[in-house]
């Protein structure tokens, strides 16, 4: 199919801000997320977790759970397929198919505090959850590691003692589950010739992705082996594949039908509860309900790694960076499969460097298996290259933008993770933030700014849709896609700008696993970009139909038709009256039949958005809390199809890093147990606790996509940390390695230095 | 579970002594409940005692005040008098919770439920506040400052309830605030807390003070060698910060998941201090107000 540019065309919806599709339903509260499901005759479903951070299974005895009036069904993890070693691919965060039924259902050990140990279906929720009292386990409790220090010391306890690599060869024992290199040059021998060299370590902590909705489901198992579920999540064909992988199923079996969905940020690339339920209505012969608490979801489900970060910068006293070395050690949790991976991509990206090189390791420990969480393993790496290049500039004394300009990447620069940079707007950015009134606005005492820079990819990956005519000359989207951000709004924008009709005669639907092609997961920024140019493509072929059918109507070769404004010409006959898509569509029955086409793609030739963040901090001296009073965030969107969307990203990418640099972490006990399993204590940043996060967008069309759109979702998480960590250093002077900044940390090192 | 709405003070003293430990009063339920959803208590009965005339509502006489146990923060906070005379046990009671918590959370129940980190207390022992105790043995009336014995427990005896909160009407030149540290804005529960009342002579001499802390040791306490160091003496800066280091000296916290011992020690004395600092302004204030009335 041919792309069509959209270069130096007039364009009528895509930059304006219409109201979404969905937004009446969320507000009036009508809308279905996945708790809000119900079938007759429906059970419970509840999960035992394991109260030990590791420990071996010696026996579980379910007899007296079963004997409970209510209970229908138990599984354990003797009732799920042994599952062969084999990479699933997600999205984000690489899974292995044999780690994710054991994360699903324990087999033979529990590696963390929440671990799923067994599963009860029943007539109601409270018998289900007596029911999990009275199933005894036998547990073998063995030592446990928590963190990546003591987890790749000699003496170490296993996670895991059968680990193998991804050819599936046994390696040798140890908690490291992976081991990654990339770059280029010699950063080694640079180093020697450089003027100033830089070289910190940083420690982050896990933090949660906090989305509102916790994980649900319910799921359906009919006598024919038929199944359907339905379920938020980030992706219901991840859903469907995961859930037949590890039960055996085909995939024809299985029929996933999104719900709305309550905020995932990575979060929901993965099943947890899915499989289970579909298990014990299997075993009922009924529908099952699961839902879980938000004690379980701090338990359970992913977190973000915790990480040490060791950086090494090199640069001339001019400020020319001549090479950069990363060591990174981000915690799996008790399966492999950090987002180690993308943080060694993402760590020397924004910047042009002759030698670069990362070394990752993706370390075991017995906490919950981490999972993605918006723009995967980048944050980490962030807060500490920016924490360099702030060092850089001060010790340079060189203005950290013009530092940052000075080695920007672009277009054609080789970069650290491989390719050269096609068009990307990071020195477009860097300038907007530069020239912005918020860089020269005063200080007062106490006060500090900073500034930082990220980067993540816009991934393409596999994506479908299909565009229908209705009879009225109205047109049916259908995406595979959950709607996280807006992307409803911004396919009907596409389309509508396609076919030249009114933005309110587009509807977009989220189709279920049977009723629109393949899609990979709503993830890596990639929605807009890959499923918008399948809308895009798509109806492209479906005005050729129109413009044949017109043709047929008007009995002159096809050759002779165009479409424009909603209506199909006769180019070089101004006497013939133009066809609406009301008027073919009436017609089609006559001239071939219903109008539509789907669009399907790997899509291929992916960008990059850049973002720089300025962050004004005030510092209580005597308390040491910090306060956020001011910020800006400059991302280049490529180009903006719904600029409301893009600027909610931005800012809710913006207020996620913030409250990840100042005072989110997990906090465990010595036995591994999470103490701040609830957002009480948990403490994510309330509304009150931030300023209005001001959206700046910058648009550097990306080549690859007809509207010129980059992914936004991502890589506004990526600057906050440091920028907030380079204000508090101009405000008190002392350089944080270690997050969160929470006041006791901030107070020790303020009285520290006085 | 049951649930009973009592309309009088007998028929609730009762209930809750049929049903001895059993039971568990309600005001506005913003702990309780939580506590129920998590099974951390698992009360055969619960006793509403929110339709009981003398829990609710709040007297302005020209003695004092009574407010009732069971009034709500929010409604605290609508009652202007009450805001005018005691703004530090105004504040206070408005930092309990959100918005929609205001609505229901009680000074009552904030009290019994017992927390070392409960905000109305340290305000409303550095008020010196006295709660009246109705129970199957009569009528009593103790000092807030006597209630909490430590975490999840009080001086209470079985069956027995609080009805209300009795504080004077302030002599001249009385002045009350309250200092929370948490590290967000709201929807937190209080590292440290400081409650400080402060009556000065026209002169700025300090007449009486007093001094209590929340969330630095198992009760809120007060912390009367801190107060001893305004006594009978214009608060300076010098005296300000000798309160704090007492304040500090007298707090024994723990280590947790909200703040290290020595966070919590540390803030105890600037809380104390900035209480101390904003108690002294109002005081300053009402004796400005009332020569300007004069």
């Amino acid at each position: 199919m041919s792309e069509k540019s959209t270069e130096g065309r007039p364009l009528k919806w895509v930059g304006t801000r219409p109201v979404r599709p969905d937004g009446v339903e969320k507000v009036t509260g009508r809308a279905r997320y996945g708790a809000d499901f119900a079938r007759p005759d429906m059970l419970w479903g509840h999960v035992l977790r394991s109260p030990h951070a590791h420990a071996r299974i010696r026996r579980i005895d379910v007899r007296r759970a079963l004997e409970l009036d209510g209970v229908k069904a138990i599984v354990t993890g003797d009732d799920l397929p042994e599952i062969a070693s084999e990479q699933a691919f997600v999205g984000e965060e690489p899974t292995d198919y044999r780690m994710l039924s054991q994360n699903v259902l324990a087999r033979g050990k529990v590696g963390y505090v929440g671990h799923a140990v067994a599963a009860v279906a029943a007539t109601t929720s409270a018998v289900a959850e007596e029911a999990l009292r009275l199933i005894e386990v036998d547990y073998e409790i063995l030592p446990h590691v928590l963190d990546v220090l003591s987890a790749t010391a000699d003496d170490a306890p296993l996670v895991h003692d059968d680990l193998c690599d991804r050819k599936g060869v046994k390696k040798n024992p140890s908690n490291i589950a992976n081991e990654i290199e990339m770059g280029h040059g010699d950063p080694e021998a640079a180093f020697t010739n450089a003027d100033v060299v830089v070289d910190r370590s940083f420690t982050t902590q896990a933090v949660h992705q906090g989305y509102i909705e916790p994980h649900a489901c319910l799921a359906e198992a009919g006598p024919d082996g038929q199944v359907t579920i339905w379920c938020s999540s980030q992706g219901q064909f991840m859903v469907r594949g995961y859930t037949a992988k590890l039960l055996g199923l085909d995939l024809a079996q299985v029929r996933v039908v999104p719900a709305e969905i309550g905020g995932g940020f990575g979060g929901k690339t993965t099943v947890y509860l899915e499989p289970l339920a579909v298990a014990l209505s299997q075993r009922s012969g009924r529908p099952v309900k699961m839902v879980m608490s938000r004690e379980e979801v701090f338990r359970a489900t992913g977190p973000a790694s915790a990480t040490r970060i060791r950086v090494k910068i090199g640069a001339t006293k001019e400020g020319q960076f001549l090479a950069g070395e990363a060591w990174l050690d981000y915690e799996a949790g008790a399966f492999p499969g950090s987002s180690v991976a993308a943080g060694s991509m993402t760590i020397f990206a924004p910047y042009a460097f002759e030698h670069a090189r990362s070394h990752g390791r993706d370390i075991l420990v017995n906490k919950p298996k981490s999972a993605a969480y918006r723009a995967p393993g980048a944050p980490m790496a962030a807060f500490a290259v920016e924490s360099v290049v702030d060092d850089l500039a001060r010790q340079l004394e060189i203005d950290p933008i013009d530092l940052r300009l000075q080695n920007a990447a672009r277009e054609g620069v080789q970069s650290s993770f491989g390719p050269r940079y096609k068009r990307i707007g990071f020195v477009e950015t860097l300038q907007a933030a530069q020239e912005h009134p918020h860089y020269d606005a005063p200080l007062q005492p106490n006060q500090g700014r900073g500034v930082a820079a990220g980067m993540w990819f816009n991934a393409g990956l596999q994506s479908s849709a299909a565009v229908m005519v209705n009879a009225d000359g109205s047109v049916s989207v259908i995406s595979g896609n959950p709607d996280i951000g807006g992307s409803r709004a911004s396919l009907a924008m596409m389309a509508a700008e396609e076919f030249g009709i009114e933005y309110e005669k587009v509807g977009v639907r989220i189709g279920d696993t049977a009723s629109v092609g393949y899609n990979d997961v709503t993830g890596g920024s990639r929605v807009t970009l890959a499923t918008g140019k399948m809308v895009v493509e798509a109806s492209q072929e479906v005005i050729s139909q129109l413009c044949e059918r017109a043709a047929k109507v008007w009995d002159v070769d096809v050759k002779r038709v165009h479409w424009a404004d909603g209506k199909a010409k006769v180019l070089d006959d101004e006497a013939i009256e133009p066809l609406g898509l009301a008027e073919i569509a009436t017609g089609a029955a006559r001239t071939g039949g219903p109008i539509q086409a789907i669009a399907s793609g790997s899509v291929r030739g992916v960008g990059m958005s850049f973002g720089v963040h300025l962050c004004d901090v005030e510092v209580d001296p005597e308390t040491g809390k910090v306060d956020v009073i001011r910020y800006t965030a400059f991302q280049d969107a490529g180009r903006a199809i719904h600029p409301s969307y893009v600027e909610g990203q931005i800012q809710g990418g913006a207020a996620q890093g913030i409250g990840w640099a100042l005072n989110e972490e997990y906090v465990f006990d010595d036995s591994g147990r999470l103490e701040n399993s609830g957002f009480l204590d948990y403490r994510m940043p309330v509304a009150s606790d931030l300023p209005m996060i001001d959206a700046v967008i910058i648009e550097v069309p990306n080549p690859d996509h007809p509207y010129g759109v980059r992914g936004v979702g991502e890589a506004p998480i990526v600057p906050p940390i440091p920028a907030v960590v380079n204000a508090l250093r101009a405000a008190t002077g002392v350089c944080f390695s270690d997050l969160p900044v929470s006041p006791p940390r901030v107070l020790e090192a303020l009285d520290a230095v006085s | 579970m049951e649930y009973a709405s009592p309309r009088s003070l007998d028929e609730a003293i009762g209930l809750l002594s049929q049903a001895g430990v059993d039971a568990r009063p309600m005001a506005g339920g913003t702990d309780l409940l939580v506590q129920l959803r998590t099974g951390a208590r698992r009360p055969e009965l619960l006793v509403d005692l929110k339709q009981i005339p003398g829990l609710c509502g709040i007297d302005c006489g020209s003695q004092g005040f009574r407010i009732g146990a069971a009034v709500s923060g929010a409604e605290i906070g609508e009652c202007l008098p009450l805001r005018e005379a005691w703004p530090g046990v105004v504040e206070a009671a408005e930092l309990i919770g959100s918005t929609q918590i205001q609505g229901r959370a009680s000074l009552g129940g904030n009290l019994c439920n017992a927390s070392p980190a409960a905000d109305s207390v340290p305000a409303l022992i550095a008020a010196g506040a006295v709660c009246t105790l109705i129970g199957p043995a009569g009528r009593r009336e103790v000092p807030v400052d006597d209630i909490v014995r430590g975490p999840g427990e009080t001086a209470l005896g079985e069956a027995e309830i609080i009805v209300d909160f009795r504080l004077p009407r302030p002599q001249d030149g009385t002045g009350d605030a309250y200092q929370r540290m948490i590290p967000r804005t709201e929807m937190d529960i209080a590292i440290v807390g400081a409650g400080v009342s402060v009556r000065v002579a026209e002169s700025g001499e300090c007449l009486a003070c007093r001094v209590a802390l929340g969330a630095v040791a198992a009760r809120p306490i007060r912390v009367d060698e801190a107060a001893a160091a305004l006594m009978g003496r214009r608060p300076d800066s010098e005296a300000l910060e000798e309160l704090a280091a007492r304040a500090s000296a007298a707090a024994d916290p723990i280590d947790d998941k909200r703040g290290t011992r020595a966070y919590r020690t540390r803030v105890a004395g600037v809380l104390a201090r900035r209480a101390a600092e904003e108690a002294l302004r109002r005081a300053g204030d009402r004796w400005a107000a009332r020569s300007q009335s004069s």
